[in-house]
């Protein structure tokens, strides 16, 4: 069992949770995932390492209530405990030797994207962040990317913060006005990243997107989360998350994504209706 | 000496009826009741030279605990099979006992041979129905143990070193301990009531069980010999990488690995209505493979509700799987689609809608009198289906061997270690089960796993 110490609201869906996971916090690298299941009947679910302290041994985690499993998450409280908690699991964003990284996050990527950020920060890496949100209440981490960042741009699909447009339009501008950078991180919905990967392609600029497929077991046993990567197959648990971005079918991730749709929909109105009823 | 029961035939397992049992997750085998396994157990002659003892890859001391059964000491029975056996309820249910001890038993030569699986069961069963008493808590000698994976490897070196007094610890990477037994072989054939009992009885024992660990990831093998001071380690990882075809369509939505679809099905309880972790309800599922993980994906996905077809490149006579599976699948409505090799997955809207598959025939017996199946020029089939498992084999995990420095695997990623004593090319590393000769077979995996215990002990006996 996993004692939750602390718990935070980031925006009205995200929520962050700080959780004791000695094991796991002794080990942990930016880039990489836990799984967990919230109780004995949850899901197992994938999620970032947004943060972790060796000392306290606390692993955090950002998460953003989607469906069933994240709502069940969200449903516990500080001082509670998660059932399961396993990591550090995937490979770590490899960072070295880079001086100069433009990071581009979506939405509740961004929580992946940040402790990325950080880690290129403490390296003495120049950090772009761009970052971008459907609007203004949407934002999280906003303190903590300009602290880490050399530039920070903060762009929203309805101009409510920032400036109004998609982050592609904000990285082709700062290619364009002469920034070199050595390297594009990405991390965000899968449209993004596609979207992202198009552009830079055009300027040849290397990019590394984190996939996050649907995952089970996370050690390579079952497959679920497989890709195809410059051709070939590979299981983003233990190849990835991280990927080279102009190697990865888009298209097949994204068909992939949807393979339980139905059965999510359903459980998230299962969810809902629990919700309404407790609220009466 | 009583005449013994000349029945050509075996007594027959009561089980659930076919048309019954493809729509539900129960237990289809029901087992012996205390007077057929009686009249079951005339059935042995106590042959003196006792063949069907060697056909047993832990010779369990079979004519003497079948002469219990027979008098009805079913206790006493139990206790001369866990003299050799720390898995007998599981054994008794999934040993391919038709290349084994049952092979070799004289009763075979004329009719069926005696039905040792089924007496071993039974008695097992027994024991775990009417002795409640917990197995005493052995003093403590201070040593301390790691096993790494909780299959019935890991199980029974931990089990064994623990009635030793060792400290052991098992690390296994999922929520679960069990391994196979858990996450793979389902509950209709395997009830994972079983598989829990043989845990508890390890736990009652002293053996601690941390789940989510994966060693090489959460913390790897060095560390726990060096930071958290165990003296030996078991390797009993498995070997539970999926193989994929590498065909054309393979990843389209609607194609499985049997162990995620078995993994959601038995670990994650996906079949039960209240279940939150999603399965696909295929309305016709192609299974590509015949061994027992095959006949166990094909039979699940039947319960779901699917119409089902196994395909496989050789012929009925080559499937690898359990005599028994097959027939329950056979009698529960599953097809064979024999000489068929797929060889592209057709897909619409991003799902399989079929699979195209190559006709095979058998070639002419090469030297080592096999039979190999070759293409049929020209010749394919189409079979619709909306799923698609594979089930083709599985290897051996790299994550252990990426993490450990010096320790020697097989290319294709088998753990080298001795075979009579499971020792590594690592000092006080021990290994065996699947992680060390592939996919095999529970009972194959037990043994290896109380080969390194015995081994273990002298090991560590020495250091002082
Ligand atoms: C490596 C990795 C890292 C991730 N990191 C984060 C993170 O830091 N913060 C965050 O909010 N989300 C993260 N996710 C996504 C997160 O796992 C899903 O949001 C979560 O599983 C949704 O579960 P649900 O039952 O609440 O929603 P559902 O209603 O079941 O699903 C909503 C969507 O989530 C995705 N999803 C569902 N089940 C899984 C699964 N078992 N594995 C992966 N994706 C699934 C699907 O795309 C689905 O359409 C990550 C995913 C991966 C693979
Ligand atoms: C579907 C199916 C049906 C089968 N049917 C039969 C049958 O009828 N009869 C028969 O005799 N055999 C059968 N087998 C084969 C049999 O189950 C295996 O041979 C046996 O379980 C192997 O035991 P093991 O202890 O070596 O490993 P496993 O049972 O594979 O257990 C290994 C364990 O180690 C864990 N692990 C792996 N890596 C790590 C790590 N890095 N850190 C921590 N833990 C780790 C795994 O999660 C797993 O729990 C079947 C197999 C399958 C998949
Ligand atoms: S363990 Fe398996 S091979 Fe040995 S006697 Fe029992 S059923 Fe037969
Ligand atoms: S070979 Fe058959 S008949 Fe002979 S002792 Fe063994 S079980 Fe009994
Ligand atoms: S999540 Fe199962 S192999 Fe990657």
């Amino acid at each position: 069992m996993y004692k939750i110490i602390r718990k935070k609201a980031l925006n009205p869906t995200v929520t962050l949770m700080e959780v004791d996971a000695p094991l796991v916090a002794r080990k942990a690298e930016p880039g990489q995932f836990i799984i967990l299941r919230a109780n004995a009947e949850g899901e197992r679910i994938p999620l970032t390492i947004a943060g972790y302290d060796r000392e306290k041994g606390t692993i955090t985690i950002i998460f953003q209530i989607v469906g069933g499993a994240t709502e069940t998450l969200n449903s516990l409280s500080e001082g509670d405990y998660i059932a399961d908690f396993v990591g550090p699991l995937g490979k770590a964003t490899e960072t070295e030797g880079l001086k100069k990284v433009a990071v581009v996050g979506g939405g509740v990527g961004c929580a992946i994207a940040f402790p990325i950020a950080k880690k290129l920060h403490e390296i003495g890496c120049e950090v772009h962040s761009i970052v971008g949100f459907r609007s203004e209440d949407l934002i999280i981490l906003e303190d903590e990317f300009k602290e880490v960042s050399d530039k920070y741009v903060l762009m929203t699909d309805d101009g409510s913060a920032g400036e109004k447009g998609l982050v592609t339009n904000a990285l082709e501008k700062l290619i364009e006005a002469g920034e070199n950078y050595d390297e594009v991180i990405t991390i965000g919905p899968l449209i993004m990243m596609k979207f992202v990967t198009l552009l830079t392609k055009k300027y040849n600029v290397k990019t590394v997107v984190s996939m996050n497929p649907i995952m089970v077991d996370g050690t390579g046993m079952c497959g679920g989360c497989r890709l195809t990567v410059g051709g070939k197959t590979k299981f983003a648990c233990v190849d990835g998350p991280d990927f080279d971005g102009f190697e990865v079918d888009f298209d097949e991730a994204m068909a992939r994504s949807a393979t339980y749709k139905p059965f999510e929909q359903k459980a998230r109105e299962e969810a809902c209706n629990l919700f309404r009823m407790e609220v009466k | 000496m009583e005449t013994p029961n000349m029945s050509l035939v075996k007594n027959k397992m009561p089980s659930q009826e076919p048309d019954v049992r493809n729509k539900n997750f129960d237990e289809v085998a029901l087992g012996y009741t205390a007077e057929m396994a009686i009249d079951e157990a005339k059935r042995c002659l106590h042959c003196k030279h006792r063949p069907c003892v060697s056909g047993c890859p832990v010779q369990i001391d079979i004519p003497e605990f079948i002469e219990e059964v027979k008098n009805g000491r079913f206790e006493e029975a139990y206790q001369i099979i866990s003299r050799s056996s720390s898995l007998p309820a599981v054994c008794g249910r999934v040993c391919p006992q038709e290349s084994q001890c049952e092979q070799k038993c004289v009763r075979g030569i004329k009719g069926e041979p005696v039905a040792i699986g089924r007496l071993e069961r039974f008695v097992a069963d027994y024991h775990n129905a009417n002795v409640t008493e917990a197995p005493e808590k052995p003093a403590s000698n201070g040593h301390k143990v790691a096993i790494i994976g909780s299959g019935p490897s890991g199980l029974a070196c931990a089990g064994d070193l623990a009635k030793k007094g060792y400290d052991v610890t098992i690390y296994e990477a999922l929520h679960v301990a069990g391994g196979v037994l858990a996450y793979g072989i389902p509950e209709f054939r395997l009830p994972k009531s079983i598989v829990q009992k043989e845990i508890d009885g390890l736990k009652a024992l002293g053996v601690k069980v941390e789940t989510n660990v994966v060693v090489g990831k959460t913390i790897s093998i060095d560390e726990l010999k060096e930071e958290f001071g165990y003296e030996t380690v078991f390797i009993g990882s498995g070997a539970g990488l999926p193989k994929f075809m590498n065909i054309p369509g393979e990843n389209l939505n609607g194609v499985y690995s049997a162990n995620e679809f078995l993994t959601r099905i038995n670990l994650m309880k996906a079949y039960l209505p209240d279940s939150k972790t999603p399965i696909m309800r295929p309305k016709s599922a192609v299974i590509v493979g015949g061994g027992n993980v095959a006949m166990d994906a094909a039979r699940c996905a039947k319960r779901l509700g699917a119409d089902v077809t196994i395909v496989y490149r050789r012929t009925k006579d080559e499937l690898p799987a359990r005599a028994e599976e097959v027939e329950h699948a056979e009698e529960e409505g599953i097809k064979f689609a024999f000489l068929n090799s797929p060889v592209e997955v057709i897909g619409e809207n991003g799902w399989v809608k079929a699979v195209k598959c190559q006709q095979m025939e058998l070639s002419e017996p090469d030297e080592s009198g096999r039979r190999r199946p070759v293409a049929v020029e020209g010749k394919f089939n189409e079979i619709e289906c909306d799923c698609m498992i594979m089930s083709i084999g599985t290897s051996p995990n790299p994550l252990i061997k990426s993490t450990t420095e010096g320790l020697d695997t097989e290319k294709w990623g088998g753990i080298v270690a001795d075979e009579a004593t499971g020792l590594t090319s690592r000092d006080g590393v021990y290994a065996g089960g699947d992680a060390v000769t592939g996919a095999a077979t529970v009972i194959l995996a037990m043994g290896a796993g109380k080969v390194a215990a015995k081994a273990m002990d002298e090991y560590m006996q020495g250091l002082k």
